[in-house]
């Protein structure tokens, strides 16, 4: 029983996606943010979620973190129903985020930065008296972190002092340490140079076999580069989702989006 | 008892009013400007100093408190230029610590000008009889008069913010300064404006207060709290919060000091009561503002975020 | 140990090694120039320093501008007061009792007002300050407004607290052990946790850290530090009243912390000797320039707290150059 019990599990978390949102709906007074949105990433997908200016993507993912709680719907994550659930805890089930202005701590150090992303899923912080600079452990996964992303050598460097695309990295590096099965991205390439923009896509290729990503992003470039899927959202609605090919030729989207950014 | 009840309900709309006076300067400096403004107690007592001063030189109750409300304003505009203006885009704690400064410099000031002993407005001959409110019911006509000041003060703000052109700036408020400015508006003037007239409420309140309490220094430290508390139960930057939070204050205030001795007596001494009774409506009106709180970390009226 | 080698060799670490070593033999010192004011002086001082030490943990740390903290004070020393004249006078008793009443009300309270920001905290925790100052004041059975005068704590055989130079050499030791456990705390992981919230707490909430009872762990404890701080005011002077709680008192140990430096290790006791000086010496240096005027000295001193708002952020702290870590 135990052991048909557990192949069961198995076989609903292949079928089922990552994260599943239904029939969302939020309102702010007469305005509708988001209007009956559907959503899922797969395992191992890049889902991007474009759309112009005033869209509502970003209320969007604020409902998938848990930032803000839909008026209407329900959101799955990992096989579980977390449209209730506080933002930290769904941190913990896996679901990380980058965001949209950057939001490193910036009076830490980037080690210091990534170190604190480790901590938050390293048991409970109420320990008073041990030196954090002596924690090897914590240390060493942190560092880690920041070599993945390409940070290894500016550790020591406070996050005030990175770059804008540094400290883009740095907030990877971050998400990274919850070991997530979700990363949602919230305009990672916003601001970067093209050869940083670059860099990052690299990036975020390859850590597309460690997780699932929803990737809201307004550089048309890096979104075709990356993404499995695209979903197009025009005032709070999809109006279109599908594989990058059937998006690009797509006549709804091309004048309700891509004609837009043309002119 | 029905007459003794109403009389106690009129001093709680009395001191309910006396309190709005000293929080709508309060909660308009807090919601246009974004300044946590502890010297504001201080006008409070200027006012009443102010007032004992121009009372003193005029031989007239009515003239010296009115001019004493010019002066207040004056002082208010200094303050404003001096201080106030360079803490608006500052963070709380150097507005509490600038403020706190204030109110020493203003109580050892009074201190140094009129002496550490209180002073005292005696209530003017016109208004030192009663009135009959109702057949029975027979009251003080200097507390009937704080009423009537009081309401048509309330009224006049009512209008002020809900018709004016200054009243819609005051109601787009602190988040909207740049909206303000794109309007063509001088917004270092009408700043200036604001807190001016926050200070001649405060003075006002601090001056009718006089005859009823006594001026004395610190006059204003212990009621500004008070008056902190109403704006924080209204909502800040809510004329109609503070309004509706000063009489509820004013209401417990008065039950407290009125009908809680008695209450006490039946379980407690006569003099023990009579002891505790007032710290218990004061620590009754801290339990009612930790209830709003929890219950709307915003306040009654205020917006949430 | 290693470490405080090199940091000696700063003038932060020379400033802080001399001050201490000061403090450590002052009771010697005022004995030898029979200057028995100066230690009444020096008692203040380090009890008001680990106060605002206390006050430091939140404030300064957590970025929590709490403006009731004295509250806490008064709850350690009416504690200490109450059981002293119900006739329980033994000091191993008093304390933990005194402590413990803090931290429950700190816990209390703080799962109150931490659910709200800015402005509302601010008011909400003077407030409740407030509350404690009108119950103390209601308590006529021990002296309400006036106060109480209570017997000093009992530690039979290992120490009489009426006898100046051992309650003055117990309160420094008390004093460096809260310095102590700040040090250790500051770079401990709840204490990066703290920093890291003040710095941006929304980032915090979505690493996954649950903010709140973090904050309300730091309120808690910096209650019981603040409590400590009460018991032994009241055992200073024998002596307990709602004065030593009222918001006055809150918005000093405000001016403290920010004097010194927020956030700063030892920032509490260079605030608390700056403000003890400026008490103390500011009046006679008015008085040299105009008789009479010393005894209007906070006349130049509320300007100057507008002036450290505006232009000193750092506090003393900071004129001993950078902070590392």
């Amino acid at each position: 029983m135990p052991v048909a019990g557990s192949i069961r599990c198995w076989v609903a978390a292949m079928a089922e996606p990552l994260l599943q949102a239904e029939a969302l709906v939020k309102r702010f007074g007469g305005l509708v943010a988001t209007d009956n949105v559907a959503i899922d990433v797969q395992p191992g997908e890049i889902h991007a979620l474009i759309g112009p200016n005033g869209a509502g993507k970003t209320t969007l993912v604020s409902q998938l973190t848990g930032n803000l709680r839909p008026d209407s719907g329900t959101i799955r994550f990992a096989g579980r129903d977390v449209t209730r659930l506080p933002t930290h805890a769904r941190v913990r089930l896996g679901l990380a985020r980058s965001f949209q202005i950057t939001s490193v701590l910036r009076e830490f150090t980037a080690l210091d930065n990534a170190a604190l992303a480790v901590q938050a899923h390293d048991g409970h912080s109420f320990r008073f008296l041990a030196d954090i600079r002596r924690d090897q452990r914590l240390r060493d996964l942190a560092r880690r972190n920041l070599e993945t992303v390409g940070l290894g050598p500016r550790a020591g460097v406070l996050a005030s002092a990175l770059s804008h695309g540094e400290q883009r990295q740095l907030e990877i590096a971050m998400a990274l340490a919850v070991a997530p099965k979700l990363l949602l991205l919230d305009e990672p390439m916003a601001g970067m140079g093209i050869e940083e923009s670059q860099r990052l896509v690299e990036l975020l290729r390859g850590l597309k076999q460690r997780c699932g990503m929803l990737l809201i992003e307004h550089d048309m470039d890096a979104v075709f580069a990356l993404a499995d899927r695209i979903t197009v959202l025009v005032y709070g609605r999809a109006i279109a989702s599908g594989a990058p090919d059937e998006i690009r030729g797509n006549a709804e989207v091309r004048q309700a989006y891509l004609g837009e950014e043309a002119s | 008892m029905m007459d003794y009840l109403l009389i106690q309900v009129l001093n709680g709309v009395q001191l309910g009013l006396l309190m709005f006076l000293l929080a709508a300067g309060l909660t308009l400096t807090f919601g246009i400007m974004d300044l946590v403004n502890l010297a504001h107690g201080s006008l409070y007592m200027m006012g009443a100093y102010f007032a004992w001063t121009l009372i003193g030189w005029t031989h007239s109750f009515a003239l010296g408190a009115l001019l004493a409300l010019p002066a207040c304003f004056l002082l208010g505009v200094v303050v404003e230029v001096v201080v106030a203006r360079r803490l608006y885009a500052r963070d709380h704690l150097d507005q509490v610590l600038a403020t706190f400064g204030l109110i020493l410099f203003f109580n050892e000031l009074v201190r140094a000008i009129w002496g550490p002993e209180g002073r005292s407005i005696s209530v003017p001959a016109f208004l030192n009889h009663t009135v009959t409110l109702l057949p029975g019911v027979i009251y003080p006509a200097y507390r009937f008069a704080l009423i009537v000041v009081g309401s048509v003060v309330a009224i006049l703000l009512a209008w002020l913010v809900a018709r004016t052109r200054l009243g819609m700036l005051i109601r787009a408020g602190a988040s909207n300064r740049r909206m303000i400015a794109a309007l063509g508006v001088n917004i270092e003037l009408l700043f200036s404006l604001v807190f001016g007239l926050g200070a001649v409420f405060a003075g006002l309140a601090g001056l009718m207060a006089a005859p009823i309490a006594s001026v004395k220094i610190g006059m204003g430290d212990d009621i500004l709290i008070v008056a902190f508390v109403i704006i924080v139960i209204g909502g800040i930057g809510s004329i109609k919060g503070a309004f509706v939070a000063a009489m509820v204050v004013g209401q417990i205030d008065i039950v407290g000091r009125a009908f809680l001795p008695d209450f006490l007596k039946t379980f407690m001494g006569a003099a023990s009561a009579s002891a505790a009774a007032p710290a218990i409506s004061q620590v009754l009106i801290y339990v009612v503002m930790a209830a709003v709180l929890v219950w709307r970390p915003t306040g009654l009226f205020g917006q949430r975020t | 140990m290693a470490e405080l080698l090199p940091a000696l060799r700063t003038p932060r670490g020379v400033v802080t090694a001399l001050l201490l070593l000061l403090l450590a033999v002052l009771p010697l010192l005022t004995q030898a120039f029979d200057q028995r004011y100066l230690l009444s002086v020096g008692t203040r001082i380090v009890i008001w320093s680990i106060a605002a030490a206390s006050l430091n943990m939140i404030l300064g740390y957590g970025g929590l501008v709490s403006f009731g903290h004295a509250a806490f004070l008064g709850i350690g020393g009416y504690a200490v007061g109450i059981l002293s004249a119900e006739g329980f006078a033994s000091g191993w008793l008093q304390w933990p009792v005194a402590i413990a009443v803090a931290v429950a009300w700190g816990t209390l309270i703080g799962a109150l007002s931490l659910r709200t920001r800015g402005v509302y905290f601010i008011m909400i925790t003077l407030a409740f300050a407030q509350l404690v100052y009108y119950l103390s004041s209601g308590l006529a059975a021990y002296g309400g407004d006036d106060g109480l005068n209570i017997s000093r704590s009992r530690f039979p055989g290992l120490i009489d607290l009426r006898d100046k130079a051992s309650f003055y050499w117990l309160c420094f030791v008390l004093l460096c052990a809260t310095l102590w456990f700040c040090s250790r705390l500051v770079h401990s992981r709840f204490g990066y946790v703290l920093r890291g919230a003040k710095s941006n707490e929304l980032r915090m909430t979505a690493l996954g850290f649950p903010v709140f009872r973090y904050r309300l762990v730091a309120f808690a404890l910096a209650g019981g530090f603040g409590a400590l701080a009460g018991i032994l005011l009241a055992n200073d002077g024998a002596y307990v009243s709602p004065a030593m709680m009222s918001w006055v008192k809150s918005g000093d140990l405000i001016v403290i912390v920010v004097l010194g430096g927020i956030g700063a290790l030892f920032g509490p006791l260079y605030g608390a000797i700056a403000f003890f000086a400026v008490e103390e010496f500011l009046p006679p240096l008015l008085n040299l320039m105009h008789r009479g005027w010393g005894e209007y000295w906070q006349i130049v001193f509320g300007p100057l707290l507008v002036i450290i708002a505006l232009y000193a952020r750092g506090g003393l702290d900071s004129l001993l150059g950078r902070r590392h870590g």
